[in-house]
């Protein structure tokens, strides 16, 4: 594999992303341009706030080439943020909020309530052989799963990760507690 | 399914998580909710609710507070980007308060009148984070000893003015970078003379940087302001003041955010410069005597 996996890096925590792949070898670069996404093989949307996301990517004019790589299959990760930047559904979003599609689902923003509720918790996911340490930072929740295979759940049954051919789509963020299964997960069954 | 770990929150890590979600962002001071509305359109990644911004806190004088949980509500109800508040230096009871009305970040702010001349809050206590004003390193790592899981370097607030933003953090930069060239046998003495713990200088000098994020606040006002904070180091900007006090808050609002992110771009921040109309009105800080300077306040 020749072309490093890009992170989006408009707003929000790329460089942990950076660093999850430098930890695994993977060679790995910040994409902010329609030149750059064209040089990578795979692509992550990372945690931020994705009302600021999309609006950064609207306006430098990269919004219409990442969804369009995406339904063309480019391989794609998103965490908290990030599933919501790849949900075809949201709820909860601002007047006008748009996303870059692809996961046929419906994810509600902050869905957890506000940050004294946001929490850490281990999880079992499908394709992962241990449990997987997850931080879930105002996170959004999948609500609604109708094309896509879930990979993961709390305890209660709430879906917290799923995937789609080409797309995975977690409503945690594994970058920040250190735990790489799931980018090595990515990098193993969809950039490969 | 084996037994999985209990879910835990208000941890260290949950708490600068947030933080970590928030950078390469800027935060924005609104004191409505519709202007809290106008920053989350303009790209802001939260705002900070309070009664007065630091402009009119200095022009109308007298003692600043923590602002009315009415108005505060009203803010955390008109957006979905998350919502920070002020409580005083050392007041622990409006941090217990502001916590209750379920606001995602509070800051123990300078630009309110300090409650406590002696201590900080004890911000372990709580489950909101806290994010904490540093002149220096040794203010910044004494803050996070006391639990603070973001710091903003200092600026002086409401005046339009970077120079103190650009002092404090060059400041903290400088003596992260001195840290780093010393050797482990000197870093005993190194503790000392920051006031603050062996571990955490310790951690500093090995990994480079501080253990949270640092956004930098105080006197940005322009989308070259912001853009100078994050090519000195700064992870993200708070503006004040520097938005709605100033002739068109809704294009200086998405120039300053886009300015934020492509920092290094000298053709963005041209292109974005342009056409914003009246800056806010400034102040000199060299004309405000010391008594009246916001970022002396805090040790």
């Amino acid at each position: 594999m020749s072309l490093p996996v890009g992170v989006l890096s408009l707003q929000g925590d790329f460089r942990e992303h950076l660093q999850a792949f430098e930890r695994l070898g993977v060679a790995a670069t910040g994409v902010r341009t329609a030149a750059e996404l064209a040089n990578v093989s795979g692509l992550v949307i990372p945690g931020g706030e994705s009302t600021t996301i999309g609006k950064l990517a609207r306006i430098f004019n990269i919004f219409d080439p990442i969804r369009d790589a995406v339904k063309a299959g480019l391989p794609t990760f998103g965490t908290c943020a990030g599933l919501i930047m790849l949900a075809d559904d949201i709820l909860g979003g601002i007047d006008g909020q748009e996303t870059f599609g692809g996961l046929d689902v419906t994810v509600s923003r902050n869905a957890f309530g506000n940050q004294s509720d946001s929490f850490e918790a281990e999880l079992q996911f499908v394709g992962i052989g241990h449990p997987v340490k997850a931080a879930f930072i105002r996170a959004p929740i999948i609500t609604e799963v109708r094309g896509a295979d879930v990979r993961s759940t709390l305890e209660d049954g709430r879906v917290v990760a799923v995937s789609q051919g080409n797309i995975l789509g977690i409503s945690f963020h594994p970058e920040v507690t250190g735990d790489d299964s799931v980018h090595e997960l990515f990098m193993r069954e969809f950039v490969k | 399914m084996s037994e999985s770990v209990k879910p835990e929150t208000g941890t260290p890590l949950v708490k600068r998580g947030l933080a970590e979600m928030l950078k390469g962002g800027v935060i924005m001071d609104v004191v409505t909710p519709d202007q809290a509305k106008i920053a989350e359109d303009a790209g802001a990644v939260a705002v900070m609710a309070l009664e007065r911004v630091p402009a009119d806190i200095r022009a109308q004088g007298g003692v600043a507070r923590m602002s009315d949980p009415d108005m505060i509500d009203g803010i955390i109800k008109a957006v979905s980007i998350p919502v920070m508040a002020k409580a005083r230096i050392g007041h622990f009871v409006e941090a217990q308060i502001i916590q209750e009305l379920g606001v995602d970040y509070i800051d123990e702010s300078e630009v309110l009148s300090p409650a406590d001349y002696v201590n900080h809050i004890d911000k372990w206590k709580f489950k909101v984070p806290f994010v904490c004003g540093a002149t220096n390193l040794g203010e910044a790592l004494r803050r996070i000893t006391e639990g603070a899981a973001m710091i903003r370097s200092k600026g002086e607030a409401g005046t339009g003015d970077v120079s103190e933003a650009t002092k404090h953090i060059r400041t903290i930069g400088a003596e992260i970078r001195a840290l780093a060239a010393k050797n482990e046998d000197e870093l005993y003495v190194a503790a000392k003379e920051l006031q603050a713990p062996y571990e955490l200088v310790r951690e500093v000098a090995r990994t480079g940087k501080l253990p949270v994020v640092m956004f930098t606040a105080g006197g940005v006002a322009t989308p070259a302001d912001a853009a100078m904070m994050m090519q000195l180091g700064a992870d993200g900007v708070f503006v004040g003041s520097g938005i709605f006090k100033s002739g068109n808050p809704i294009e200086r609002a998405k120039a300053i955010v886009k300015a934020t992110t492509f920092y290094n771009d000298p053709a963005v921040l041209a292109e974005v410069s342009r056409g914003l109309g009246e800056a806010m009105v400034g102040i000199n800080v060299s004309d405000i005597p010391a008594p009246h300077r916001l970022a002396d306040r805090g040790w």
